[in-house]
């Protein structure tokens, strides 16, 4: 309930219509601006000449053997693997935060990363799965019934999904899981071996062939979180005044909270655990845009894109000549965040 | 009025008598019957191996006698790791219960909520870029385990209500901590990773006389310390308001109590790592046990030392493969901890 309220007096209450549009033409300019960033800069120095004879190449369906040429073809997958992990990631933190009422509501905190972890390693241990699409298929079910089985055990009894409940039931499955994970990998060199790589989420194995894959998946599910957008809005005010208004709780809640699991899931299946994307970027456009869900939605996509691009361009920067991987930058952004959330939201006296 | 009134009122406190009378009774029969069995497994830990040494040999060993094959295997290998793994059990027994009482809630145990990750996260990175000795390793591990304690206490300080924010706060820095640790491992040569995962599970093998005396200084030292405390611990309980009314200086109960049981717990996890769940697991099943009459302190460290030991004990020899104890903690404690958040949440105890 606290978080109803704190959704309320978060940001400006009344957002004019020009600042909106403002802030719509700076999501683009960033996107543009991160996406132009991220295939210009990278681990290894090239030239923006070497780059832009790359992309005529690439444009042009070429294949050369140029320095700008292989960087463009080695960034572009990757840039356009972080644009649509960031924005599926922020728009499944903004749906989660809404339908929980909660401010912390986040992949990484409900579970998702162990899940999909859990069935990778026993997908690599037991079935022999090696390939993109064996851990795709794997992760997005792990990740699905993690997610689902945290939120459900979080929920029961009075109040709901209150921040605290719903973390400590994320943290303490995330310590079973993992336990499990050991169990299962410690007598398996080789399988500890190949999963440590896909424990560190990033976007260095963007490949176009898992990218398609998902991308069907991702798309529905955004259309369908953006179609009941004004549903949210209603969840907001409470289940009573939202029946009030003539929505049916109970279906909105299931199909937006399907829609935010597929988007995490997805995303964690395509590049490994990414925390905290989902659950600093709708806090900030909040921020900017204020709680209506059928803005907050859309420009968390986009910021989250934005963040994730960038973050994967740093840390290709930092780490250079090898290197960081997005997801411990986006860690490392994230704790600061959730500290000064937790540190803002009224807890219920303990 | 006057006439019926003495009956009822000593019939009210016969009652009370009794009932404190069988609470008592009950506590000491629990904490009796987990001394015992603490010492059985003990001895099993350090008689039963790949060579099964009768109970003679051993005393032969601990008084100083040379017996062929036992004086190593007994001497430098077993009794080693029963020790550390009761101390180890003590340590994360008390720091989990004090975490849950003062915090007042049972999922809030320092391995929950990421007071333990940072010196994981420092033992990583000293045992697959450091390549530091045993000790270093030790040392390190400790450090950066209260730094990360203290992080997030001042992170969660200030207005009130502070433990459900010292929750969220020690959930997020772990994560943070936690991506750190994959990093790293990411990075590291093949041959380390296996020996950083085990010790990220937490594990008994390897345990050294030498490598133990730091653990046992700080249970010597800090176990009584917060037996003394738990007094107070009892008080705040009750919740911040209730206990300056009774007479405890709040603030500094909690301090004291927070840097004892913090310490603890990295002291025990940079001697073992962090054998999951002991810390969560000990305070609850030792209140089943006692019942909640009494001070959690003694009968959670003694589960502790026991839960250790026992899930060292089928971890050597139930399985095909040898697993280190964090598995068999984290796994056996998996139902347990869903059967809590569900009861919990039922009765509306955390918020």
């Amino acid at each position: 309930m606290s978080t109803a309220s704190d959704t309320l007096h978060d940001g400006p209450r009344a957002v004019g219509a020009p600042r909106r549009a403002a802030v719509v033409v700076c999501a683009v300019v960033a996107i543009a601006a991160a996406f132009a960033l991220s295939v210009g800069f990278g681990s290894r120095f090239v030239s923006l000449d070497e780059i832009g004879e790359g992309l005529s190449m690439w444009v042009r369906g070429r294949t050369a053997e140029s320095i700008g040429a292989i960087a463009v073809q080695e960034r572009i997958p990757r840039t356009v693997l972080a644009m649509m992990a960031g924005a599926a990631l922020a728009l499944s933190g903004a749906i989660m935060q809404a339908i929980t009422r909660n401010p912390i509501a986040d992949p990484g905190i409900l579970g998702v990363n162990t899940g999909a972890a859990l069935f990778v390693v026993c997908g690599i241990a037991f079935l022999g799965a090696s390939s993109t699409f064996a851990y795709l298929g794997l992760a997005l079910a792990g990740g699905t019934l993690a997610a689902g089985f945290v939120y459900v055990v979080g929920s029961v009894g009075a109040g709901g999904a209150t921040p605290i409940k719903l973390a400590l039931a994320g943290a303490a499955t995330t310590a079973a899981l993992s336990s499990l994970v050991s169990a299962v990998l410690l007598p398996r060199a080789a399988a500890m071996n190949e999963f440590r790589f896909w424990q560190v989420g990033g976007t260095g194995g963007a490949d176009w062939g898992a990218m398609a894959t998902v991308a069907p998946l991702l798309g529905v599910a955004a259309v369908v979180a953006l179609a009941s957008s004004s549903g949210m809005n209603a969840l907001a005010l409470g289940d009573d005044v939202a029946v009030g208004l003539g929505v049916n709780v109970a279906r909105t809640r299931a199909v937006t909270a399907l829609a935010g699991v597929a988007l995490c899931a997805g995303t964690t299946a395509l590049c490994g655990p990414i925390a905290f994307v989902g659950l600093m970027i709708p806090h900030i456009v909040r921020m900017l845009t204020g709680p209506d869900q059928r803005w907050l939605l859309p420009l968390s996509a986009a910021g989250g894109a934005v963040l994730l691009m960038l973050a994967d361009t740093a840390g290709r920067v930092i780490g250079s000549p090898s290197e960081v991987e997005a997801g411990i930058l986006t860690a490392f952004l994230g704790a600061p965040v959730l500290v000064v959330i937790a540190r803002r939201t009224r807890m219920r006296a303990l | 009025m006057s006439a019926v009134a003495p009956p009822v009122a000593r019939t009210a406190a016969l009652a009370i008598l009794s009932g404190r009378r069988r609470r008592r009774r009950r506590r000491a029969i629990g904490i009796g019957v987990m001394s015992a069995l603490l010492v059985v497994l003990i001895l099993a830990t350090v008689m039963i191996g790949s060579t099964y040494y009768p109970l003679g040999d051993v005393i032969a060993v601990i008084t100083g006698h040379q017996v062929p094959g036992a004086s190593f295997t007994v001497g430098k290998q077993r009794i080693p790791r029963a020790l550390t793994g009761a101390l180890a059990g003590i340590a994360f027994g008390l720091a989990g219960t004090t975490f849950q009482t003062m915090l007042r809630n049972p999922l809030a145990s320092p391995d929950v909520i990421g007071i333990t990750s940072g010196a994981s996260a420092a033992a990583v990175l000293s045992l697959v870029i450091l390549h530091l000795s045993t000790g270093m390793t030790t040392a390190l591990a400790l450090a950066a385990g209260l730094i990360t304690a203290a992080v997030i206490y001042l992170a969660a300080r200030s207005g009130e209500s502070t433990g459900g924010r010292l929750i969220l706060i020690g959930i997020g820095i772990g994560a943070m901590l936690d991506a750190v640790v994959s990093y790293l491992l990411q990075r590291a040569a093949e041959r380390d990773v296996s020996v950083a995962m085990r010790w990220l599970t937490g594990s008994l093998n390897g345990s050294r006389f030498e490598d133990l005396w730091p653990l046992t200084i700080a249970v010597v030292v800090l176990a009584p310390l917060v037996m003394l405390l738990s007094r107070d611990l009892r008080a705040l309980e009750l919740g911040d308001a209730s206990a300056i009314a009774l007479g405890v200086r709040v603030d500094r109960s909690r301090l004291l109590l927070i840097l004892a049981a913090v310490a603890l717990a990295c002291f025990a996890t940079a001697t073992t790592g962090p054998i999951a769940f002991v810390a969560f697991l000990a305070g609850p099943i030792a209140a089943r046990i006692v019942g909640t009459g009494g001070s959690l302190a003694i009968p959670a460290a003694l589960v502790g030392a026991c839960l250790v030991l026992a899930a060292d004990l089928l971890g050597q020899f139930a399985f095909d493969t040898k697993f280190p104890v964090g598995v068999i903690t984290g796994i056996a404690g998996a139902p347990y901890l869903l059967f809590i958040l569900i009861r919990t949440s039922r009765l509306g105890g955390s918020s």
